[in-house]
């Protein structure tokens, strides 16, 4: 397990204790991994991390409402049967061959020669039945195409299924999966993800980015900034040659907007109410 | 070998099931699959360490947010014994056996079962001795609350805008295509289709978004401050699970009670009968947050999906702490597709805990009277 954080802090990824078990259970049960959490925990980002850590590809399928298997799973190349068809006058054993099979994300992942990280994203959005499709192919990492048979795995990849909770997911998948819940970095982690991702950052700048932002979640906000906008406000300030948040309070107010993205959020914070907060910060 | 164990236990291997039963015993699902990896697990994993094991486990068995929170305590209940965590059995309300109060809610006649042909539900059915008397006490209760008496024309139009609801609601279109006559090409069919006519692809199939029937949920209150109004919506309720046989309705008080079968009765005699069974052990007081939390854990799994709409019937006057009404609502909201609350006071302010409560629906409308539940009808055919 701990091989494993360090690999993944190797990759920019600073896990936490939760994450790192969640990770490690996931590649030595061979369990697909689903991840839960408010939107910019970095649930996304574990998966390309992991992937990074194990040197292989991560192949990435997001899903949206009316996802189906023609999308997911395979398709025919029809556009090119017809023509091979009328060039030709093809069988119908060649039609139906590898040659004419569009690979999806989920085909693809099964049928690498290194077993890839197949990170299935905000499944929550897609509709029941693709939680089926999933299920069945989580179950034995086999697909059936009827015309061609059943492709088994020649790897089985790493799944991780990241949801926002925007709708329940079925009992089956939750109970198929491994869980974690992730939360919002505490001060520590936070400072050592800023540490990682920028590390020409002065470390007091860095202290006082880390606890503005944390603050800024404590209030009553829309949409609370992940960690993905903490790093761009931090990028923001670096970019502005500001090194002092409580010194430019003009500057700071301007890149506000890397952090606070619904009208609503930034009328809430005015300057001064902004300063305050930096003030205690600082 | 040494283990953590206690000595009583045989080994690990026997504590764990013990765990896993423990888990079973508070709400988890698991069984000798779950031990099974559960060991598995822990052999990976240095499970000497106590925090190993328990992140571990937790891993494994927390499922959902709310298995996460609950773990930690879960898991020292059996392995440190830190008092031992009974399940939520003590939960259930303290229910009075009082159905006389429950009667006026179902128009019962004190005479008894026999004559309880005036059900609301069988409205269309009353003999007009027993809807005379029972008119009569429910005139008195709804006069003194300015309300208009009901007679049985107004309880059929009741029943008539459920069944207009009930279909308008019912057709929502789904984003997967299959087989139809019009709409996009098909491509996979007619190139196998093409194979037949050497190639040249002559027949067309298309496919369309086919249409998904939604389906209807819905819980009445039938609390001692709906009294006024629970004829009426039976009436609509009965209308309401008469036009969809998918549709579900529940009753709730201090408890929850799944009405969907006594409500299809055809036989209005039957149908007050099993009501009436239904309705025994109630008391008064309304639980509203009691009642939705336990259709939450029961009943919505299999229910309520992003297909559903939930229709609340309630004057929102809960005898449960206020933020727990928006707890739950919230709860409900993630799963369903679309949640209504029909309100027959929603001229006025809401109660406190309803009005904490509003972001997590859809909508707050009016339902008093038939007017309103018509005038419900066209406004939720165009959303």
């Amino acid at each position: 397990m701990a091989a494993l954080r360090d690999a993944l802090g190797a990759q920019g990824y600073v896990a936490s204790e939760e994450v790192a078990m969640a990770l490690h259970l996931a590649v030595s049960l061979q369990r697909p991994l689903l991840l839960e959490g408010e939107p910019g925990v970095g649930k996304t980002e574990i998966a390309r991390a992991l992937a990074a850590a194990k040197g292989t590809r991560l192949i990435r399928l997001q899903c949206y409402e009316g996802l189906d298997a023609a999308a997911a799973i395979y398709e025919w190349n029809y556009q090119r049967q017809l023509l091979a068809i009328r060039a030709s006058g093809a069988d119908e054993a060649a039609l139906f061959s590898e040659t004419y099979l569009l690979e999806r994300p989920l085909l693809e992942a099964i049928r690498q020669a290194t077993a890839p990280v197949l990170l299935i994203d905000e499944i929550d959005r897609a509709d029941e039945e693709f939680e089926a499709y999933l299920l069945e192919v989580l179950a034995d990492y086999q697909i059936t195409v009827p015309e061609l048979g059943t492709i088994t795995a020649t790897t089985r990849p790493w799944v991780i299924v990241t949801s926002n909770g925007t709708r329940e997911l079925s009992d089956a998948l939750r109970r198929r999966c491994l869980y974690c819940w992730i939360d919002f970095p505490d001060r520590t982690r936070e400072l050592a993800i800023l540490a990682a991702r920028a590390p020409g950052l002065e470390a007091r700048l860095a202290g006082q980015i880390v606890a503005a932002v944390q603050a800024l979640r404590r209030e009553d906000l829309e949409k609370k900034p992940g960690v993905a906008e903490m790093l761009d406000w931090a990028a923001a300030l670096a970019g502005l040659g500001v090194n002092d948040l409580a010194a430019d309070p003009a500057a700071v107010q301007s890149t506000l907007v890397c952090l606070l993205k619904t009208r609503a959020d930034q009328a809430a914070f005015p300057p001064e109410v902004f300063a305050r907060i930096v003030g205690k910060a600082a | 070998m040494r283990t953590r164990f206690p000595a009583r236990a045989a080994g690990p291997a026997d504590r764990l099931a013990g765990f896993v039963a423990h888990l079973r015993l508070n709400g988890i699902a698991a069984g000798p699959a779950e031990t099974a990896a559960a060991m598995q697990a822990l052999l990976a994993v240095d499970a000497a360490d106590p925090n190993q094991a328990r992140l571990a486990l937790k891993t494994l068995f927390a499922r959902g947010p709310e298995g996460w929170q609950r773990f930690d305590d879960v898991f020292d209940a059996y392995w440190s014994a830190k008092g031992a965590e009974r399940p939520a059995a003590a939960s259930t309300p303290r229910a009075v056996p009082r159905p006389a109060l429950w009667a006026r809610h179902l128009g019962e006649p004190e005479g008894g079962r026999e004559e309880s042909g005036s059900t609301p539900c069988a409205a269309d059915a009353d003999d007009g001795e027993a809807e005379g008397a029972d008119g009569r006490r429910l005139a008195a209760r709804a006069a003194s609350r300015g309300q208009r008496r009901l007679d049985p024309a107004a309880m059929d139009e009741a029943e008539r805008a459920a069944e207009r609801l009930a279909r308008a609601l019912r057709d929502q279109r789904s984003r997967r295509r299959r087989r139809a006559r019009r709409g996009i090409l098909d491509l996979r069919r007619v190139a196998r289709a093409s194979l037949a006519r050497g190639g040249e692809p002559l027949d067309l199939y298309h496919r369309k978004r086919r249409d998904r029937p939604a389906r209807l949920v819905a819980i009445l209150d039938v609390s001692g401050s709906m009294e006024a109004y629970a004829r009426l919506f039976l009436a609509f309720l009965k209308g309401l699970a008469g036009a969809d046989e998918a549709t579900a309705a529940f009753l709730f008080h201090t408890r929850l009670l799944r009405v969907c079968a006594a409500l299809r009765e055809p036989d209005a005699l039957k149908a007050a009968a099993r009501l009436s069974l239904l309705a025994e052990g109630f008391g008064g007081g309304t639980r509203i947050a009691d009642c939705l939390a336990a259709f939450n854990t029961g009943f919505a799994k299999g229910l309520v999906t992003r297909r559903t709409v939930v229709l609340i019937l309630s004057d929102g006057f809960d005898g449960c702490a206020p933020e727990r009404l928006a707890a739950e609502l919230a709860r409900l909201r993630r799963r369903a597709g679309r949640v209504f609350w029909l309100d027959p006071q929603a001229q006025t302010e809401p109660p406190a805990a309803l009005a904490a409560a509003l972001h997590h629906l859809d909508a707050r409308l009016p339902a008093g009277d038939v007017t309103a539940l018509a005038a419900l009808v066209r406004r939720l055919e165009r959303l």
